[in-house]
């Protein structure tokens, strides 16, 4: 195992020297390079026909060849379609923004069509006046945009007894990033005029799960937004078209999708999502409630058991994402030999918080065997934990917002597989 | 109107000089809720019995409600079929390898329970129960929890006397004072951190993961790389079996003539159906069995679906799937089977029914 260089500025000239190096495993180009490659010396159909008139597909899709890149579900995993979790194909994106059609789903009595004429918002409970908004009324409130991103407190829930799911969609695809549209939830509830004993929220769902859940009135003034769009264009049904909760940094099954009521209480309503679901059961029997903040958490997405190394030995781009429900990551650590040397990764794009960041580590890849990990560094200074130290706190019953260090291990032939290491 | 002058004004200085929103007054959006509105949609209950209604039901009742409405998706005695949620049992397993996490062994409160039901059961048909027939189902899952005899009956009265047995089991997320203290790490080991790495776990030996070669090859067919390996075989048999289905549909199908609004229709309908049974390429059996080529069909024809006795007995008797047959069915299923294990309570409309009947059409195999 060698590492030429570390990541922080990758050198040209190393990058080089590994180009000329892996000439031989990349036979195919370099031998149509020698007579003269086809793709060059003859004319391609491309380059001489007509393409597509405009309006042939008013609403754009990605290019045929990109028809594979998909959210999937794994089966046996919910007992049907309809409520049930499907995963974003992190192996498959770059950046730090979730393209909308690929942002996961979870829904739990199927995906609502709601029309937003019929659509309302109803703020009740403790406050002066309760009041119904309409999708007009919302839209005349002063707008922001954040990117934030949504985690499943499930997310690498299946990775607590051991390696079980073979690819970063699957392990850790629980997640999207998106720029969100929408008005501060805080204006609204002032509109509605909070009583001094108000100091719980109850964010309801219009589908006909009807999820509530129980926020403090601390979070919900503070940057919790009901938005509309996300990335730019309306929300996607499957996210809770026409209108959904953001709770940045915070566990996903908080962010109620159509949304239609907020009622204020001076007291948590221990619904089923915050009582028989997302509590975490401890190795001793007791459980804890009201875990809402994700921790800082990290992820190789390439290579991975889905996007292993095709190009032999050589100049290699290690990428993944990092986030914190606590702030921003000002660093992450990557290693390729399971722990012994670690190297700080090049990070690349904005920092925003609570939103993922993208990082880098290029390296010279001898063609052995590799045990890739990252280790993310938050804001706080919390450093991600490795599975093991997570265990001593939670044992392997918690289901929920497992953090540890995901290690892949790649073959000689550039596959990978997520294995767990000592 | 000299309000939302006022308003405007308000904002455009806001805008100017901070540029930030300043909320000085309230924009006067929206309007005041109703009380008939805020009825209709506050129906949350809470441990303090905030939000109870009146009404009371008993385990008596709610045995014959949770036959019906829950068994087929949660099991006679709670236990559940398939990986729908287990509401019985586990009593004493929460600190065990496996632990069962169930109404009685693990929810903390029983207005939990009443609130859920209430708000999004039975499952396809929610909000459909009373309140009384709410506190019965809720009587009966205490009952079959062991937490009640069988002459119990739960009213509002004495909701409050209830007491959870895992009620005291739950605490506040005390992460900050543990975890957070652990990990916060303000240097971490770069170089020489281990001697030695050993693999301790490999997904590949659990072998658990959806495979998807055609995924796997287009991805490398993008980078101009063939990453396919001697499974063209396989595969060439799958399309061939997949070719033959192909053109036996569509054989059958130039067949029968179907109403293609009226399968459009049924399309729609059959929503309210597809929470257990799935039809068309690919289905598979769920709470209900699949309903490829059923019409016309001898009763109970999909094998190693474990159908009701009631259907059973009446596939004996060499009941046939007619169109007659299944508008009567579909009409009102239990009165049509006894004890049928499919719990919806049946298609109004004949024009409903017709729709679905012609959309089951459109699926012979």
């Amino acid at each position: 195992m060698t590492v030429s260089f570390k990541g922080k500025t990758p050198s040209r000239r190393a990058f080089l020297k590994g180009a000329a190096a892996a000439g031989g495993t990349l036979a195919g180009a370099g031998a149509a390079h020698a007579a003269g490659d086809p793709e060059i010396t003859e004319l391609q159909p491309w380059m001489q026909q007509l393409g597509d008139g405009v309006d042939v597909a008013p609403y754009g899709k990605p290019s045929e060849y990109e028809a594979h890149v998909q959210r999937r579900t794994v089966e046996w995993l919910t007992a049907d379609p309809v409520s049930s979790i499907n995963f974003t194909p992190l192996h498959e994106l770059d950046g730090i923004i979730t393209p909308n059609g690929l942002c996961f789903e979870r829904h739990h009595s199927g995906t609502a069509h709601i029309d937003p004429a019929k659509h309302r918002l109803m703020i009740n409970g403790l406050v002066d006046t309760p009041l119904v908004f309409n999708m007009a009324d919302l839209m005349r409130f002063p707008r922001e945009n954040h990117v934030y991103f949504l985690e499943c407190a499930a997310n690498s829930g299946m990775e607590w007894r051991g390696a079980q799911l073979n690819g970063c969609q699957f392990t850790h695809g629980m997640i999207h990033n998106v720029m969100y549209t929408g008005v501060k939830l805080k204006y609204l509830l002032e509109e509605a005029g909070v009583k001094t004993n108000g100091k719980w929220i109850m964010p309801e769902g219009a589908d006909a799960a009807a999820m509530t859940r129980s926020i403090p009135m601390e979070k919900a003034l503070d940057d919790c937004l009901v938005v509309w769009k996300m990335n730019g264009e309306a929300l996607r049904p499957e996210q809770g078209y026409p209108l959904r909760l953001v709770v940045p940094g915070w566990e996903g099954n908080m962010w109620v999708k159509w949304l239609r009521r907020i009622e204020v209480g001076d007291e948590p309503w221990h619904h089923r999502e915050e009582t028989s679901k997302y509590t975490d059961l401890l190795s001793d029997g007791t459980a804890r409630r009201f875990t809402w903040e994700m921790d800082a958490k990290s992820v190789i997405t390439s290579p991975s058991p889905q996007a292993p190394i095709l190009h032999g030995k050589g100049p290699t781009v290690l990428t993944g994402l990092a986030w914190s429900g606590r702030g921003t990551i000002p660093r992450v650590d990557v290693t390729i030999d399971g722990g012994k040397t670690w190297h700080e990764a090049r990070m690349s794009g904005p920092s925003l918080d609570k939103s993922m960041h993208r990082f880098y580590f290029e390296f010279d890849w001898d063609g052995g065997e590799l045990l890739l990990q990252s280790r993310a560094h938050d804001s706080t200074g919390y450093v991600q934990p490795t599975k093991d130290e997570l265990r001593e706190y939670r044992g392997t019953n918690s289901i929920y917002h497992n953090n540890g260090i995901q290690t892949w291990y790649v073959n000689k032939n550039g596959e990978a597989e997520n294995v767990e290491v000592s | 109107m000299s309000k939302f002058l006022n308003v405007l004004t308000a904002s455009a200085v806001a805008a100017s000089v901070l540029a930030t929103p300043v909320m000085a007054e309230k924009l006067g959006l929206g309007r005041p809720a109703s009380d008939d509105e805020i009825a209709a949609w506050d129906i949350d209950i809470r441990p303090d019995g905030q939000g109870l209604p009146e009404g009371s039901g008993s385990v008596m009742d709610g045995e014959d409600l949770y036959m019906d409405q829950c068994s087929v998706c949660h099991g006679v005695f709670g236990e559940a079929e398939g990986r729908w949620p287990v509401l019985a049992g586990g009593d004493g397993s929460l600190s065990d390898d496996r632990p069962v996490k169930t109404i009685g062994s693990y929810w903390p409160y029983l207005s939990t329970v009443w609130d859920y039901v209430h708000r999004a059961m039975p499952f396809g048909d929610a909000q459909s129960l009373s309140n009384d027939e709410v506190y019965a189902i809720t009587a009966y899952l205490m009952y079959l929890n062991y937490l009640v005899e069988d002459d119990f009956v739960l009213s509002k009265e004495n909701f409050l006397e209830v007491r959870m047995p895992n009620e005291e089991n739950f605490f506040m997320d005390d992460r900050a004072d543990a975890e957070l203290v652990a990990f916060a790490k303000s240097e971490v080991c770069m170089s020489d951190c281990k001697d030695n790495v050993e693999i301790t776990a490999r997904a590949a030996i659990v072998d658990v993961t959806p495979e998807d070669a055609d995924a796997r090859e287009a991805r490398a067919a993008r980078l101009g790389v063939d990453v396919s390996e001697g499974d063209e075989e396989a595969s060439a048999t799958e399309e061939e079996g997949a070719e033959e289905a192909a053109a036996s549909t569509t054989a059958e199908g130039a067949e029968q003539e179907l109403d293609m609004a009226l399968v459009a229709e049924g399309e729609k309908v059959f929503k309210r159906c597809a929470a257990c049974h799935q039809v068309g390429e690919g289905a598979k059996d769920r709470v209900g069995p699949v309903l490829n080529g059923v019409m016309d069909a001898p009763f109970g024809h999909v094998e190693g679906f474990r159908y009701s006795k009631g259907l059973l007995d009446m596939a004996d008797e060499g009941m046939v799937w007619t169109e007659e047959n299944m508008a009567e069915f579909l009409k009102k299923p239990r009165g049509y089977i006894k004890r049928t294990k499919m719990s919806f309570a049946g298609l109004r409309k004949d024009e409903e029914i017709a729709a679905v009947i012609e959309y089951l059409k459109s699926f012979p195999e």
